[in-house]
Protein backbone atom coordinates (compact mmCIF):
# COMPACT_ATOMS: atom_id res chain seq x y z
CA UNK A 1 0.00 0.00 0.00
CA UNK A 2 2.66 2.45 1.14
CA UNK A 3 4.88 1.27 -1.65
CA UNK A 4 2.35 2.03 -4.36
CA UNK A 5 1.70 5.40 -2.72
CA UNK A 6 5.38 6.22 -3.08
CA UNK A 7 5.35 5.13 -6.70
CA UNK A 8 2.32 7.27 -7.47
CA UNK A 9 3.81 10.24 -5.67
CA UNK A 10 6.90 9.94 -7.84
CA UNK A 11 4.83 9.86 -11.00
CA UNK A 12 2.97 12.88 -9.71
CA UNK A 13 6.15 14.88 -9.11
CA UNK A 14 7.65 14.01 -12.47
CA UNK A 15 4.52 15.08 -14.28
CA UNK A 16 4.39 18.38 -12.43
CA UNK A 17 7.93 19.24 -13.41
CA UNK A 18 7.28 18.19 -16.97
CA UNK A 19 4.44 20.64 -17.16
CA UNK A 20 6.24 23.61 -15.67
CA UNK A 21 8.71 23.78 -18.55
CA UNK A 22 6.61 25.96 -20.84
CA UNK A 23 4.93 28.45 -18.54
CA UNK A 24 4.59 31.54 -20.69
CA UNK A 25 3.39 29.64 -23.72
CA UNK A 26 0.84 28.09 -21.46
CA UNK A 27 -0.58 31.34 -20.12
CA UNK A 28 -0.83 32.82 -23.57
CA UNK A 29 -2.57 29.70 -24.77
CA UNK A 30 -5.09 30.00 -21.98
CA UNK A 31 -5.92 33.56 -22.86
CA UNK A 32 -6.28 32.63 -26.53
CA UNK A 33 -8.78 30.05 -25.48
CA UNK A 34 -11.21 32.82 -24.66
CA UNK A 35 -11.09 34.37 -28.12
CA UNK A 36 -13.79 32.11 -29.57
CA UNK A 37 -15.96 33.09 -26.63
CA UNK A 38 -15.58 36.69 -27.68
CA UNK A 39 -17.21 35.99 -31.02
CA UNK A 40 -19.84 33.90 -29.26
CA UNK A 41 -20.70 36.93 -27.15
CA UNK A 42 -21.26 39.03 -30.24
CA UNK A 43 -23.15 36.30 -32.04
CA UNK A 44 -25.58 35.85 -29.17
CA UNK A 45 -25.92 39.57 -28.72
CA UNK A 46 -27.06 39.82 -32.31
CA UNK A 47 -29.49 36.97 -31.78
CA UNK A 48 -30.93 38.36 -28.57
CA UNK A 49 -31.39 41.73 -30.21
CA UNK A 50 -33.77 40.18 -32.68
CA UNK A 51 -35.67 38.21 -30.07
CA UNK A 52 -36.00 41.18 -27.74
CA UNK A 53 -37.31 43.40 -30.49
CA UNK A 54 -40.29 41.09 -30.89
CA UNK A 55 -41.22 41.55 -27.29
CA UNK A 56 -43.36 44.35 -25.92
CA UNK A 57 -41.96 46.89 -23.43
CA UNK A 58 -38.45 46.41 -24.65
CA UNK A 59 -36.22 49.08 -23.14
CA UNK A 60 -33.69 48.76 -25.91
CA UNK A 61 -30.57 49.19 -23.78
CA UNK A 62 -29.86 45.56 -22.91
CA UNK A 63 -31.55 42.79 -24.79
CA UNK A 64 -34.03 41.23 -22.37
CA UNK A 65 -35.57 38.42 -24.38
CA UNK A 66 -34.90 34.86 -23.43
CA UNK A 67 -34.24 31.61 -25.23
CA UNK A 68 -35.23 28.44 -23.43
CA UNK A 69 -35.00 30.28 -20.12
CA UNK A 70 -31.64 31.86 -20.83
CA UNK A 71 -31.35 35.61 -20.85
CA UNK A 72 -28.49 37.18 -22.77
CA UNK A 73 -26.30 37.44 -19.67
CA UNK A 74 -27.04 33.83 -18.74
CA UNK A 75 -26.02 32.69 -22.18
CA UNK A 76 -22.63 34.38 -22.06
CA UNK A 77 -22.11 33.26 -18.46
CA UNK A 78 -22.95 29.76 -19.60
CA UNK A 79 -20.21 29.77 -22.22
CA UNK A 80 -17.68 31.07 -19.72
CA UNK A 81 -18.62 28.41 -17.19
CA UNK A 82 -18.42 25.69 -19.80
CA UNK A 83 -14.80 26.65 -20.34
CA UNK A 84 -14.24 25.86 -16.66
CA UNK A 85 -16.06 22.54 -16.92
CA UNK A 86 -14.02 21.67 -19.95
CA UNK A 87 -10.83 22.60 -18.14
CA UNK A 88 -11.69 19.80 -15.76
CA UNK A 89 -13.20 17.19 -18.02
CA UNK A 90 -11.21 17.40 -21.24
CA UNK A 91 -8.33 14.94 -21.53
CA UNK A 92 -6.37 15.81 -24.64
CA UNK A 93 -4.45 12.87 -25.98
CA UNK A 94 -5.48 10.34 -23.37
CA UNK A 95 -7.33 7.92 -25.63
CA UNK A 96 -4.77 8.12 -28.39
CA UNK A 97 -1.96 7.73 -25.88
CA UNK A 98 -3.34 4.52 -24.45
CA UNK A 99 -4.13 3.05 -27.84
CA UNK A 100 -0.65 3.93 -29.05
CA UNK A 101 0.98 2.23 -26.09
CA UNK A 102 -1.05 -0.86 -26.80
CA UNK A 103 -0.15 -0.85 -30.47
CA UNK A 104 3.56 -0.30 -30.18
CA UNK A 105 3.94 -2.60 -27.23
CA UNK A 106 4.86 -0.03 -24.61
CA UNK A 107 2.04 -1.28 -22.48
CA UNK A 108 4.26 -4.24 -21.62
CA UNK A 109 5.95 -2.20 -18.95
CA UNK A 110 2.76 -2.16 -16.93
CA UNK A 111 2.61 -5.93 -17.14
CA UNK A 112 6.15 -6.34 -15.87
CA UNK A 113 6.42 -3.55 -13.35
CA UNK A 114 4.29 -3.51 -10.23
CA UNK A 115 2.58 -0.30 -11.39
CA UNK A 116 -1.04 0.04 -12.26
CA UNK A 117 -1.61 1.65 -15.65
CA UNK A 118 -4.77 3.60 -14.86
CA UNK A 119 -3.36 4.74 -11.54
CA UNK A 120 -0.20 5.99 -13.15
CA UNK A 121 -2.05 7.79 -15.91
CA UNK A 122 -4.46 9.26 -13.39
CA UNK A 123 -1.57 10.67 -11.36
CA UNK A 124 -0.13 12.18 -14.51
CA UNK A 125 -3.41 13.82 -15.37
CA UNK A 126 -4.00 15.14 -11.88
CA UNK A 127 -0.55 16.67 -11.92
CA UNK A 128 -1.08 18.22 -15.35
CA UNK A 129 -4.44 19.59 -14.35
CA UNK A 130 -3.16 20.99 -11.07
CA UNK A 131 -0.36 22.82 -12.83
CA UNK A 132 -2.84 24.01 -15.38
CA UNK A 133 -5.15 25.47 -12.74
CA UNK A 134 -2.21 27.03 -10.96
CA UNK A 135 -1.12 28.88 -14.06
CA UNK A 136 -4.51 29.40 -15.64
CA UNK A 137 -6.09 30.95 -12.57
CA UNK A 138 -4.67 34.34 -13.43
CA UNK A 139 -6.03 34.61 -16.99
CA UNK A 140 -9.29 32.98 -15.89
CA UNK A 141 -9.73 35.43 -13.03
CA UNK A 142 -9.01 38.32 -15.36
CA UNK A 143 -11.59 37.23 -17.92
CA UNK A 144 -14.25 36.48 -15.33
CA UNK A 145 -13.63 39.80 -13.64
CA UNK A 146 -14.08 41.61 -16.95
CA UNK A 147 -17.21 39.61 -17.64
CA UNK A 148 -18.73 39.84 -14.16
CA UNK A 149 -21.74 41.79 -15.39
CA UNK A 150 -22.95 38.82 -17.40
CA UNK A 151 -23.62 36.91 -14.22
CA UNK A 152 -27.03 38.44 -13.64
CA UNK A 153 -27.83 36.43 -10.54
CA UNK A 154 -24.44 36.93 -8.93
CA UNK A 155 -22.98 34.10 -6.89
CA UNK A 156 -25.12 30.98 -6.48
CA UNK A 157 -26.25 29.89 -2.98
CA UNK A 158 -23.64 27.93 -0.97
CA UNK A 159 -25.19 24.51 -1.54
CA UNK A 160 -25.25 25.04 -5.30
CA UNK A 161 -21.67 26.23 -5.14
CA UNK A 162 -20.67 23.09 -3.25
CA UNK A 163 -22.42 20.90 -5.81
CA UNK A 164 -20.74 22.91 -8.56
CA UNK A 165 -17.28 22.14 -7.23
CA UNK A 166 -18.13 18.53 -6.52
CA UNK A 167 -19.48 18.08 -10.02
CA UNK A 168 -16.31 19.63 -11.47
CA UNK A 169 -14.11 17.10 -9.68
CA UNK A 170 -16.44 14.31 -10.72
CA UNK A 171 -16.40 15.55 -14.29
CA UNK A 172 -12.63 15.24 -14.21
CA UNK A 173 -12.92 11.61 -13.09
CA UNK A 174 -15.70 10.91 -15.53
CA UNK A 175 -13.75 12.38 -18.43
CA UNK A 176 -10.68 10.43 -17.43
CA UNK A 177 -12.28 7.00 -17.08
CA UNK A 178 -14.55 7.46 -20.08
CA UNK A 179 -11.58 8.20 -22.32
CA UNK A 180 -9.61 5.44 -20.65
CA UNK A 181 -12.29 2.96 -21.67
CA UNK A 182 -12.21 4.14 -25.26
CA UNK A 183 -8.44 3.90 -25.28
CA UNK A 184 -8.52 0.38 -23.86
CA UNK A 185 -10.75 -0.73 -26.71
CA UNK A 186 -7.43 -0.55 -28.54
CA UNK A 187 -6.74 -4.05 -27.21
CA UNK A 188 -9.37 -5.28 -29.63
CA UNK A 189 -9.26 -2.74 -32.46
CA UNK A 190 -5.65 -1.49 -32.35
CA UNK A 191 -6.70 1.66 -34.18
CA UNK A 192 -9.17 3.82 -32.27
CA UNK A 193 -8.77 7.12 -34.13
CA UNK A 194 -12.21 6.90 -35.68
CA UNK A 195 -13.76 5.94 -32.35
CA UNK A 196 -12.06 8.92 -30.74
CA UNK A 197 -13.41 11.12 -33.45
CA UNK A 198 -16.96 9.90 -32.94
CA UNK A 199 -16.55 10.38 -29.22
CA UNK A 200 -15.31 13.91 -29.77
CA UNK A 201 -18.27 14.76 -31.96
CA UNK A 202 -20.78 13.32 -29.50
CA UNK A 203 -19.01 15.13 -26.72
CA UNK A 204 -19.13 18.39 -28.60
CA UNK A 205 -22.79 18.20 -29.45
CA UNK A 206 -24.30 16.41 -26.48
CA UNK A 207 -22.23 17.65 -23.56
CA UNK A 208 -23.47 21.20 -23.91
CA UNK A 209 -20.12 22.42 -25.14
CA UNK A 210 -21.62 24.26 -28.07
CA UNK A 211 -24.86 25.51 -26.53
CA UNK A 212 -26.99 24.95 -23.43
CA UNK A 213 -28.73 21.61 -23.73
CA UNK A 214 -32.11 23.28 -23.22
CA UNK A 215 -31.83 24.50 -26.79
CA UNK A 216 -31.90 20.98 -28.19
CA UNK A 217 -35.12 20.19 -30.00
CA UNK A 218 -37.71 17.88 -28.46
CA UNK A 219 -39.11 17.02 -31.87
CA UNK A 220 -39.14 15.37 -34.37
CA UNK A 221 -36.70 13.33 -32.27
CA UNK A 222 -36.54 13.98 -28.60
CA UNK A 223 -32.81 14.65 -28.40
CA UNK A 224 -33.39 16.81 -25.36
CA UNK A 225 -34.61 13.79 -23.40
CA UNK A 226 -31.95 11.52 -24.84
CA UNK A 227 -29.04 13.53 -23.46
CA UNK A 228 -30.47 13.16 -19.98
CA UNK A 229 -29.68 9.45 -20.18
CA UNK A 230 -26.14 9.90 -21.50
CA UNK A 231 -22.99 10.63 -19.49
CA UNK A 232 -21.86 13.45 -21.77
CA UNK A 233 -23.85 16.22 -20.16
CA UNK A 234 -21.80 15.95 -16.98
CA UNK A 235 -18.67 16.88 -18.89
CA UNK A 236 -19.77 20.44 -19.61
CA UNK A 237 -23.41 21.27 -19.15
CA UNK A 238 -24.17 20.07 -15.65
CA UNK A 239 -21.67 22.14 -13.60
CA UNK A 240 -22.50 25.28 -15.56
CA UNK A 241 -26.25 24.75 -15.20
CA UNK A 242 -25.88 24.23 -11.46
CA UNK A 243 -23.88 27.41 -11.13
CA UNK A 244 -26.47 29.41 -13.03
CA UNK A 245 -29.33 27.95 -10.99
CA UNK A 246 -30.88 26.20 -14.00
CA UNK A 247 -30.82 22.97 -12.03
CA UNK A 248 -31.59 23.28 -8.34
CA UNK A 249 -33.09 21.55 -5.34
CA UNK A 250 -33.62 17.78 -5.40
CA UNK A 251 -32.96 17.64 -9.11
CA UNK A 252 -29.47 18.99 -8.53
CA UNK A 253 -28.64 16.29 -6.00
CA UNK A 254 -30.16 13.62 -8.22
CA UNK A 255 -27.91 14.84 -11.01
CA UNK A 256 -24.89 14.64 -8.75
CA UNK A 257 -25.79 11.09 -7.75
CA UNK A 258 -26.23 10.11 -11.38
CA UNK A 259 -22.81 11.59 -12.11
CA UNK A 260 -21.25 9.53 -9.30
CA UNK A 261 -23.02 6.51 -10.75
CA UNK A 262 -21.49 7.16 -14.16
CA UNK A 263 -18.03 7.60 -12.68
CA UNK A 264 -18.29 4.29 -10.82
CA UNK A 265 -19.64 2.63 -13.94
CA UNK A 266 -16.71 3.75 -16.05
CA UNK A 267 -14.15 2.89 -13.37
CA UNK A 268 -15.52 -0.64 -13.21
CA UNK A 269 -15.75 -0.86 -16.98
CA UNK A 270 -12.17 0.29 -17.44
CA UNK A 271 -10.97 -2.36 -14.95
CA UNK A 272 -12.89 -5.06 -16.79
CA UNK A 273 -11.58 -3.88 -20.15
CA UNK A 274 -8.04 -3.84 -18.82
CA UNK A 275 -8.18 -7.36 -17.40
CA UNK A 276 -9.86 -8.78 -20.47
CA UNK A 277 -7.53 -6.79 -22.67
CA UNK A 278 -4.24 -8.01 -21.25
CA UNK A 279 -5.45 -11.59 -21.68
CA UNK A 280 -5.84 -10.93 -25.38
CA UNK A 281 -2.72 -8.86 -25.63
CA UNK A 282 0.03 -10.42 -27.70
CA UNK A 283 2.85 -7.90 -27.25
CA UNK A 284 3.58 -6.42 -30.63
CA UNK A 285 6.59 -4.31 -31.28
CA UNK A 286 9.95 -4.25 -29.55
CA UNK B 1 -16.58 17.32 -42.98
CA UNK B 2 -18.06 16.35 -39.64
CA UNK B 3 -17.13 19.77 -38.28
CA UNK B 4 -19.04 21.33 -41.11
CA UNK B 5 -22.05 19.20 -40.30
CA UNK B 6 -21.84 20.22 -36.69
CA UNK B 7 -21.62 23.87 -37.57
CA UNK B 8 -24.69 23.46 -39.68
CA UNK B 9 -26.49 21.71 -36.83
CA UNK B 10 -25.63 24.49 -34.42
CA UNK B 11 -27.18 27.14 -36.61
CA UNK B 12 -30.13 24.95 -37.45
CA UNK B 13 -30.81 24.87 -33.72
CA UNK B 14 -30.18 28.58 -33.28
CA UNK B 15 -32.66 29.35 -36.04
CA UNK B 16 -35.30 27.35 -34.25
CA UNK B 17 -35.17 30.07 -31.63
CA UNK B 18 -34.62 33.17 -33.67
CA UNK B 19 -35.60 34.42 -37.09
CA UNK B 20 -32.57 36.53 -37.80
CA UNK B 21 -29.03 37.10 -36.60
CA UNK B 22 -28.53 40.80 -36.02
CA UNK B 23 -31.54 43.09 -35.93
CA UNK B 24 -32.66 44.13 -39.44
CA UNK B 25 -29.45 42.83 -40.90
CA UNK B 26 -31.33 40.48 -43.20
CA UNK B 27 -29.41 37.39 -42.17
CA UNK B 28 -32.37 35.04 -42.00
CA UNK B 29 -31.92 31.30 -42.07
CA UNK B 30 -31.39 30.74 -45.79
CA UNK B 31 -29.28 33.85 -46.20
CA UNK B 32 -27.10 32.75 -43.34
CA UNK B 33 -26.59 29.28 -44.75
CA UNK B 34 -25.41 30.85 -47.97
CA UNK B 35 -22.92 32.73 -45.84
CA UNK B 36 -21.88 29.51 -44.12
CA UNK B 37 -21.44 27.75 -47.45
CA UNK B 38 -19.21 30.59 -48.63
CA UNK B 39 -17.03 30.19 -45.55
CA UNK B 40 -16.74 26.47 -46.17
CA UNK B 41 -15.62 27.06 -49.74
CA UNK B 42 -12.94 29.57 -48.78
CA UNK B 43 -11.76 27.38 -45.92
CA UNK B 44 -11.52 24.30 -48.04
CA UNK B 45 -9.64 26.20 -50.75
CA UNK B 46 -7.09 27.33 -48.18
CA UNK B 47 -6.78 23.95 -46.58
CA UNK B 48 -6.50 22.17 -49.90
CA UNK B 49 -3.91 24.49 -51.38
CA UNK B 50 -1.91 26.10 -48.59
CA UNK B 51 -2.41 24.60 -45.17
CA UNK B 52 -0.11 21.60 -45.61
CA UNK B 53 2.45 23.78 -47.34
CA UNK B 54 2.51 26.34 -44.57
CA UNK B 55 3.01 23.60 -42.00
CA UNK B 56 5.76 22.18 -44.20
CA UNK B 57 7.38 25.60 -44.36
CA UNK B 58 7.51 25.80 -40.57
CA UNK B 59 9.04 22.37 -40.55
CA UNK B 60 11.67 23.43 -43.10
CA UNK B 61 12.63 26.29 -40.84
CA UNK B 62 12.91 24.09 -37.80
CA UNK B 63 15.05 21.49 -39.52
CA UNK B 64 17.14 23.98 -41.47
CA UNK B 65 16.15 22.48 -44.80
CA UNK B 66 14.93 25.86 -45.94
CA UNK B 67 18.51 26.43 -47.10
CA UNK B 68 17.81 24.32 -50.16
CA UNK B 69 14.71 26.28 -51.02
CA UNK B 70 16.64 29.55 -50.69
CA UNK B 71 19.36 28.34 -53.03
CA UNK B 72 17.03 27.55 -55.90
CA UNK B 73 16.83 30.23 -58.60
CA UNK B 74 13.13 30.80 -58.14
CA UNK B 75 11.09 33.01 -55.88
CA UNK B 76 11.14 31.41 -52.45
CA UNK B 77 7.63 32.41 -51.47
CA UNK B 78 6.31 30.87 -54.67
CA UNK B 79 8.34 27.75 -54.13
CA UNK B 80 7.16 27.06 -50.61
CA UNK B 81 3.55 28.05 -51.24
CA UNK B 82 2.50 25.57 -53.87
CA UNK B 83 4.36 22.27 -53.83
CA UNK B 84 1.59 20.11 -52.49
CA UNK B 85 -2.15 19.85 -52.80
CA UNK B 86 -4.11 18.24 -50.04
CA UNK B 87 -7.12 16.81 -51.87
CA UNK B 88 -8.71 15.43 -48.75
CA UNK B 89 -9.92 18.89 -47.79
CA UNK B 90 -11.80 19.48 -51.01
CA UNK B 91 -15.08 17.72 -50.06
CA UNK B 92 -15.85 20.50 -47.59
CA UNK B 93 -15.87 22.96 -50.44
CA UNK B 94 -18.20 20.78 -52.45
CA UNK B 95 -20.42 20.57 -49.42
CA UNK B 96 -20.37 24.37 -49.29
CA UNK B 97 -21.44 24.59 -52.92
CA UNK B 98 -24.29 22.18 -52.23
CA UNK B 99 -25.39 24.11 -49.18
CA UNK B 100 -25.40 27.35 -51.15
CA UNK B 101 -27.33 25.80 -54.02
CA UNK B 102 -29.93 24.39 -51.68
CA UNK B 103 -30.34 27.56 -49.63
CA UNK B 104 -30.49 29.67 -52.74
CA UNK B 105 -33.28 27.61 -54.23
CA UNK B 106 -35.20 27.80 -50.96
CA UNK B 107 -34.61 31.52 -50.81
CA UNK B 108 -35.87 32.06 -54.33
CA UNK B 109 -39.20 30.58 -53.40
CA UNK B 110 -39.47 33.12 -50.61
CA UNK B 111 -38.52 36.29 -52.37
CA UNK B 112 -37.01 37.61 -55.51
CA UNK B 113 -33.28 37.21 -55.93
CA UNK B 114 -31.63 39.28 -58.55
CA UNK B 115 -29.30 37.46 -60.89
CA UNK B 116 -27.30 38.67 -63.80
CA UNK B 117 -24.58 37.21 -65.95
CA UNK B 118 -22.14 38.91 -63.63
CA UNK B 119 -23.35 37.33 -60.41
CA UNK B 120 -21.51 34.06 -60.66
CA UNK B 121 -18.21 35.47 -61.96
CA UNK B 122 -18.38 38.17 -59.30
CA UNK B 123 -19.01 35.56 -56.62
CA UNK B 124 -16.07 33.48 -57.78
CA UNK B 125 -13.87 36.54 -58.09
CA UNK B 126 -14.54 37.58 -54.50
CA UNK B 127 -14.07 34.01 -53.28
CA UNK B 128 -10.70 34.33 -54.97
CA UNK B 129 -10.06 37.56 -53.08
CA UNK B 130 -10.98 35.72 -49.93
CA UNK B 131 -8.51 32.97 -50.67
CA UNK B 132 -5.82 35.57 -51.34
CA UNK B 133 -6.39 37.31 -48.02
CA UNK B 134 -6.49 34.08 -46.07
CA UNK B 135 -3.36 32.91 -47.86
CA UNK B 136 -1.62 36.11 -46.83
CA UNK B 137 -2.63 35.63 -43.22
CA UNK B 138 -1.30 32.12 -43.32
CA UNK B 139 2.02 33.14 -44.85
CA UNK B 140 2.42 35.75 -42.12
CA UNK B 141 1.64 33.18 -39.45
CA UNK B 142 4.02 30.67 -40.96
CA UNK B 143 6.76 33.32 -41.26
CA UNK B 144 6.58 33.95 -37.54
CA UNK B 145 8.05 30.51 -37.00
CA UNK B 146 11.32 31.90 -38.31
CA UNK B 147 11.40 34.11 -35.25
CA UNK B 148 9.85 31.73 -32.75
CA UNK B 149 11.35 28.53 -34.05
CA UNK B 150 8.29 26.49 -33.35
CA UNK B 151 5.22 25.63 -35.31
CA UNK B 152 2.88 23.77 -33.00
CA UNK B 153 0.67 26.77 -32.62
CA UNK B 154 0.16 27.42 -36.31
CA UNK B 155 -3.08 25.47 -36.51
CA UNK B 156 -4.29 26.94 -33.23
CA UNK B 157 -3.65 30.48 -34.35
CA UNK B 158 -5.29 29.74 -37.61
CA UNK B 159 -8.35 28.44 -35.82
CA UNK B 160 -8.55 31.46 -33.56
CA UNK B 161 -8.20 33.94 -36.38
CA UNK B 162 -10.70 32.28 -38.68
CA UNK B 163 -13.06 32.38 -35.74
CA UNK B 164 -13.58 36.05 -36.43
CA UNK B 165 -14.49 35.78 -40.06
CA UNK B 166 -17.10 33.10 -39.73
CA UNK B 167 -19.93 35.46 -38.92
CA UNK B 168 -21.69 38.30 -40.68
CA UNK B 169 -20.00 41.59 -39.86
CA UNK B 170 -23.20 43.05 -38.46
CA UNK B 171 -22.82 41.13 -35.24
CA UNK B 172 -19.76 43.20 -34.35
CA UNK B 173 -21.22 46.60 -35.09
CA UNK B 174 -22.87 46.96 -31.72
CA UNK B 175 -20.47 48.25 -29.13
CA UNK B 176 -17.05 49.75 -28.56
CA UNK B 177 -15.19 46.47 -28.34
CA UNK B 178 -17.18 45.09 -31.24
CA UNK B 179 -16.40 48.09 -33.41
CA UNK B 180 -12.73 47.76 -32.53
CA UNK B 181 -12.82 44.14 -33.61
CA UNK B 182 -14.75 45.02 -36.72
CA UNK B 183 -12.26 47.74 -37.56
CA UNK B 184 -9.31 45.46 -36.99
CA UNK B 185 -10.65 42.65 -39.10
CA UNK B 186 -11.85 44.96 -41.83
CA UNK B 187 -9.04 47.44 -42.24
CA UNK B 188 -5.94 45.91 -40.70
CA UNK B 189 -6.51 42.26 -41.52
CA UNK B 190 -9.37 42.36 -44.01
CA UNK B 191 -10.72 38.87 -43.34
CA UNK B 192 -14.24 39.98 -42.47
CA UNK B 193 -14.74 41.73 -45.78
CA UNK B 194 -13.71 38.78 -47.88
CA UNK B 195 -16.17 36.43 -46.22
CA UNK B 196 -19.00 38.93 -46.24
CA UNK B 197 -18.83 40.27 -49.77
CA UNK B 198 -19.19 37.03 -51.75
CA UNK B 199 -21.98 35.89 -49.45
CA UNK B 200 -23.78 39.20 -49.94
CA UNK B 201 -23.58 38.84 -53.71
CA UNK B 202 -25.69 35.71 -53.63
CA UNK B 203 -27.78 36.15 -50.51
CA UNK B 204 -28.54 39.85 -50.90
CA UNK B 205 -29.70 40.12 -47.29
CA UNK B 206 -30.80 43.71 -47.70
CA UNK B 207 -32.41 43.08 -51.08
CA UNK B 208 -31.41 44.48 -54.42
CA UNK B 209 -30.03 46.75 -55.58
CA UNK B 210 -27.11 46.89 -53.20
CA UNK B 211 -26.82 49.80 -50.82
CA UNK B 212 -24.02 52.26 -51.64
CA UNK B 213 -21.95 51.10 -48.66
CA UNK B 214 -22.10 47.56 -49.94
CA UNK B 215 -20.58 48.71 -53.22
CA UNK B 216 -17.94 50.59 -51.29
CA UNK B 217 -17.14 47.52 -49.29
CA UNK B 218 -16.84 45.38 -52.40
CA UNK B 219 -14.39 47.85 -53.89
CA UNK B 220 -12.54 47.83 -50.63
CA UNK B 221 -12.38 44.04 -50.65
CA UNK B 222 -10.31 44.20 -53.82
CA UNK B 223 -7.98 46.83 -52.38
CA UNK B 224 -7.81 44.83 -49.16
CA UNK B 225 -6.74 41.66 -50.92
CA UNK B 226 -3.99 43.46 -52.80
CA UNK B 227 -2.83 45.20 -49.66
CA UNK B 228 -2.78 42.02 -47.60
CA UNK B 229 -0.87 40.19 -50.32
CA UNK B 230 1.72 42.95 -50.34
CA UNK B 231 1.88 42.98 -46.55
CA UNK B 232 2.38 39.24 -46.39
CA UNK B 233 5.12 39.48 -48.98
CA UNK B 234 6.83 42.13 -46.89
CA UNK B 235 6.53 40.08 -43.69
CA UNK B 236 7.87 37.04 -45.50
CA UNK B 237 10.91 38.93 -46.78
CA UNK B 238 11.56 40.46 -43.38
CA UNK B 239 11.31 37.05 -41.77
CA UNK B 240 13.69 35.50 -44.28
CA UNK B 241 16.29 38.14 -43.39
CA UNK B 242 16.27 36.88 -39.82
CA UNK B 243 16.59 33.28 -40.92
CA UNK B 244 19.69 31.70 -39.44
CA UNK B 245 19.46 28.16 -40.67
CA UNK B 246 19.58 25.34 -38.20
CA UNK B 247 21.44 22.13 -37.46
CA UNK B 248 23.19 21.02 -40.71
Amino acid sequence: MLESAVIWWTFFKISINERLIYRADFMLGTLMRFLPTLTQIFLWWAIYDVISSNEPNNTGAEPDGNIAGYKYGDMVAYYLLVIISRAFSSMPGLTGGIANQIRNGEVKKFLIQPVDMQGCLLMQRIAHKLVYYLIATLPFALVFFLCRDFFIEGWPPPDALAVFFASLILSFLLGFYLECCIGLIGFWFLEVTSLTFIYMLMNFLLSGHMFPLELLPAEPYNIRQLVEYLPFKYLAYFPAAVFLGKIEGPEMYRGLLAEIGWVVFFIVLSRILWHRGIKRYSGYGG
Amino acid sequence: MAWAGMNWGLFKIIYRHTGEIGLDSGWHEHEFFIFLGTIWIINSLIQTLFMANAAEFSELIRTGNLDFALLKPIDTQFLISFPRINWSQLPNGILGVMLIAHSLSELMQEREIYFSVFSLPAFLFFIGCGAVVMYSVMICLASTSIWFGRNQNLYNFWFYITNFYRYPMEIYQRSGVGMALWGTFTFVVPILVVSNIPARILAQPLGTPWKPWEWGLAAYAIIGSIWSLMASRWVFKRALKSYRSASS
